[in-house]
């Protein structure tokens, strides 16, 4: 491919290469701070690729490629080609990662010890863990908690933090003196913009963390706090596991161990402030 | 026409972790996970320690556990789920 970017969040290398230069500057800007794969070898391979020699230049659109692809994966704008890059290689790892058990989960670590959040687009994964990133927490990702079938512990994958719709200006407000990414206007998961998670969480990004709370948020409703029943959190944890079948028995060790060790919580919450309220008490509580 | 016998898979081929009202039960040879309730669990741990016929299971169990009205019907029905899943197999 005519341009190519190489960059290593947390354990997994990726290769993005692109038929067009400006996703790759966007990329090369906002992971600026990150390292090159071990030795040189990602771990994935991306394409961002023009489905037609002239829809390089004719109204361009990027059709995503790599180990792994969605069949019907709809091209994207060129403008949003950063939103491309990004959903493909949390493609790759969504389909390819057999070395982690994955959740759809952000995490923060403090102490060692890590808050993983997991629910449904939308129930505010990304927009709590950015906030409780700038409140003294370590950021260990937005999107995929990565947890080691040998260990326990948890990985960070501390990738841009895809912040949306509303999110964005609380977010915006909340760390000012964040760098940010292009706002996306009208993506198919509306408007998007990207947070460069900061200097500590990718200097650490090696650093495991023991999973100390699983919480299950939930935005939009009155404060309310709920105990889930371990066969409530195992259901809900393999559906929101990406690759937990793929890993056979070593995922199922994974997740029963999850389940049986962590303490969990489901909270209901009307705005972030009070999130982290909760967030907070329930790990002072612990 | 003698009774059908029923076993347990071998136990190597399967890990039962009880969660709570659930168990949940990896199944070796198939890379499944079941979640399963009562009475599974329980036809499971007797079937692991003996070959048993449908009545002679029913009988176990209502020595064991209270079966309310329990039918030879409805634990047929239970059998032939586990056997479909390879967590119980015919001898």
């Amino acid at each position: 491919m005519r341009h190519i970017f190489q960059v290593r969040i947390g354990p997994a290398g990726f290769r993005v290469g692109s038929d067009w230069r400006a996703p790759i500057a966007e990329l090369e800007r906002l992971y600026a701070g990150y390292p090159a794969p071990e030795n040189g070898v990602p771990d994935f391979t991306v394409r961002l690729f023009a489905a037609r020699p002239w829809r390089r230049w004719l109204r361009p659109a990027v059709t995503l490629g790599g180990d792994f692809v969605l069949p019907d994966a709809a091209p994207l704008p060129l403008s949003q080609g950063l939103l491309a890059a990004e959903m493909a290689m949390n493609l790759q790892m969504a389909l390819g990662q057999r070395r982690y058990l994955l959740l759809h989960a952000s995490a923060v670590e403090r102490e060692g010890r890590a808050v993983l959040m997991t629910g449904l687009s939308g129930a505010g994964k990304s927009t709590l863990a950015a906030l409780l990133g700038a409140r003294g927490w370590r950021l260990m990702g937005d999107e995929f908690a990565l947890i080691d079938p040998a260990t326990g512990m948890v990985h960070a994958f501390p990738r841009l933090v895809s912040l949306k719709n509303a999110a964005i200006g609380v977010v915006g407000d909340a760390v000012p003196q964040a760098r940010f990414g292009p706002l996306l206007a009208g993506t198919p998961k509306g408007d998007i913009r990207h947070l460069v998670p900061d200097p500590q969480a990718v200097a650490r990004m090696d650093e495991p963390a023991q999973p100390a709370l699983l919480l299950f948020p939930r935005f939009g409703f009155a404060i309310a706090q709920r105990d889930l029943g371990p066969s409530e959190i195992f259901v809900r944890l393999t559906q929101a596991s990406t690759n937990y079948v793929a890993l056979g028995e070593r995922g199922f060790d994974a997740m029963t161990r999850v389940v049986r060790d962590v303490p969990a919580r489901a909270i209901d919450y009307p705005n972030a402030e009070a999130a982290i309220q909760q967030v907070e008490a329930l790990w002072n509580a612990l | 026409m003698a009774e059908r016998l029923y076993r347990a898979a071998a136990a190597d081929a399967l890990r039962i972790v009880p969660l709570d009202d659930f168990t949940v039960i990896f199944h070796r040879p198939s890379g499944l996970t079941h979640l399963v309730t009562a009475p599974a669990p329980e036809i499971l741990a007797l079937l692991s320690e003996d070959v048993l016929t449908r009545n002679a299971l029913l009988a176990c169990l209502g020595a064991q556990f209270d079966l309310g009205d329990a039918s030879a019907e409805a634990l047929d029905a239970r059998l032939g789920e586990l056997v479909a899943t390879g967590l119980v197999e015919t001898a």
